[in-house]
């Protein structure tokens, strides 16, 4: 039986895995200690479990407990990675490369150190949504100090090629931070194998719970320092002062350890389901994939629907599915969804998207109710709408002269 | 955001959806908007000869719900009205009866532009001047 509302947004945030909730628990009442207090057992249990949160933590991900820095999830790990390199290194040089269809917390951190005397590279992506190699190496200065790019896009789901770019990095003896919140989790990620220097990644992206990040950052093979942002008691070897949130922490530890062990067989799972809804979706007419084919997370599908406005399209379902849309009907500026445009979309292509996170709580059954909701909505609207009848009688809708707003 | 009741209502049971022949002199067109800006309508307006009247009025919109919903009100209220008359909906009217959230203002300045664009282009086919409307704040 199908349960409603349909969660299918999982790029957003996921539910908190329940077996998360149970280690999690204890941490609020009995054993509520502050992980600083060095002088009573209320700390030392509170100790304790941090300690072994950051070993699961660091064990997804290939690194070192010790190379974990608890935040207060990724859009702080972000700042304090591209700030922190950027004031800690400022002695070797001033320019970072970044990519335009980064995080808004990577892109408008890269703003503020542009104002601070900074100087970004904001590399276009090509209409697949990847990073063109031959380009991020041209752009490579002696005073380049870092190379931020995302591993895995929040809106379309393109897998950056993190070993070659880090394989370019480090040629030219310059640092590799990587906003990997989508991926971790979901795929392997290794800080080794990858050569990442600096990771941000968040828990409640990966049935962990919300508040609660990490910053990885390389103590060997370069040892990377970072300056602090935030000022105060000296947490987290200096690089983060404020308590920890012992029970967050907890929750993201086990998180961890629930991805790493079942990520294999969630990953064959969901992403048939995926396939399915995709391979659906686009038999809809004048239906379009958005992204890379094959550089993509498992759980994620983007598709335009030409000729249908995407926020008109969701309200189609939206009591039943929960889903979001790379249109911004809602939004003062009208603009659509900003990567999107960066793959090189029309504006009316981007207006027409709708974005799929799939998770693992989702059911084929869930999926079928999508497509067979999805398609009706398209079918129903284009009946509808002035574009595809236009469309239809053959007329190219670029020769018409629109009333701009 | 949650929608009104309304909105609602035209969105699953829009009104007068459809084409009214563009080449018959009794038919005036409007298409506004643009596909860039996420909302297009088409809003067109037959008049009876005899009566002076609008006996029919029908829209398409590629747009949000509330864009929709503006457009299917508009056609409704169109219909038997003379084009004296329909010269004065207001984009407020609209808001109003649709509970319309400020971001979505913009959807109610849309239909009442193709009300007007659609009496204008009426006006021209049978010889009349253009109305000249006072350029409509858009949001």
């Amino acid at each position: 039986m199908l349960n409603f509302p349909i969660y299918l947004d999982h790029n957003a945030t996921t539910p908190c895995d329940p077996r998360v909730v149970d280690a999690m628990i204890p941490y609020f009442t009995n054993n509520f200690g502050n992980a600083a207090s060095r002088n009573h057992p209320f700390g030392w249990q509170a100790e304790e479990a941090v300690d072994y949160a950051r070993e699961q933590v660091a064990k997804l991900i290939g690194a070192d407990p010790k190379e974990i820095i608890f935040t207060s999830g990724a859009t702080e790990a972000d700042n304090l990675a591209l700030k922190g390199v950027f004031e800690m290194y400022a002695s070797k040089g001033n320019h970072i490369i970044t990519c335009n269809i980064e995080h808004k917390a990577v892109l408008d951190t890269c703003k503020h150190i542009e104002k601070e005397g900074g100087e970004v590279t904001y590399l276009k992506v090509k209409d697949n949504g990847l990073v063109d190699l031959a380009e991020l190496e041209a752009a490579i200065k002696p005073n380049t100090i870092l190379i931020a790019l995302m591993y895995a896009n929040n809106e379309i789901g393109t897998v950056m090629p993190m070993k070659e770019i880090s394989a370019i990095a480090k040629k030219h003896g310059v640092l590799v931070f990587s906003d990997a919140v989508q991926a971790v989790g979901k795929i392997p990620v290794d800080v080794n194998k990858d050569g990442i220097d600096l990771m941000a990644f968040t828990a409640h992206k990966m049935y962990g719970p919300k508040g609660v990040g990490a910053l990885y950052v390389r103590r060997k093979n370069p040892r990377v320092k970072v300056t602090a942002q935030l000022d105060g008691g000296g947490h987290e070897r200096g690089m983060r002062s404020g308590t920890l949130n012992v029970p967050g922490i907890v929750g993201f530890g086990k998180a961890c350890e629930i991805c790493m062990n079942e990520m294999e067989e969630e990953t064959a799972r969901v992403s048939k389901l995926r396939d399915k809804l995709q391979t659906e979706l686009l038999k809809v007419e004048e239906s379009y994939l958005n992204g890379d084919k094959e550089h993509k997370l498992p759980h994620v599908t983007n598709i335009s629907f030409k000729h249908v406005e995407g926020e008109g399209l969701l309200m189609g379902f939206n009591k039943n599915i929960a889903l979001s849309s790379g249109s911004a009907c809602t939004s003062a500026s009208l603009e659509p969804s900003y990567v999107l445009k960066a793959l090189g979309l029309g504006d009316d292509l981007a207006h027409s998207s709708l974005r799929f996170g799939l998770g693992r709580f989702t059911t084929e059954e869930q999926i079928d109710y999508t497509v067979e909701q999805v398609t009706n909505t398209v079918n129903k609207l284009r009946e509808m709408s002035p574009l595809w009848e236009m469309y239809k009688e053959g007329i190219d809708l670029d020769t018409i002269e629109w009333a701009h707003h | 955001m949650a929608y009104s009741e309304k909105v609602i209502d035209h969105y699953q049971n829009p009104k007068n959806v459809g084409t009214l022949d563009k080449s018959k002199a009794s038919v005036g067109t409007g298409l506004v908007g643009a596909p860039e800006c996420g909302d297009v309508m088409r809003l067109q307006i037959e008049v009876d000869e005899a009566t002076g009247l609008i006996k029919d009025a029908k829209f398409k919109t590629f747009g949000c719900g509330s864009a929709i919903a503006s457009s299917s009100l508009a056609t409704e209220w169109l219909k038997g009205k003379s084009i004296d008359e329909a010269i004065t909906i207001d984009n407020m009217t609209i808001v109003e009866e649709l509970n319309l959230p400020p971001v979505k203002i913009h959807c109610s300045v849309l239909a009442e532009d193709a009300i007007k664009a659609a009496i204008n282009d009426y006006r021209q086919k049978n010889g009349m001047e253009a109305l000249k409307f006072e350029e409509s704040v858009v949001h």
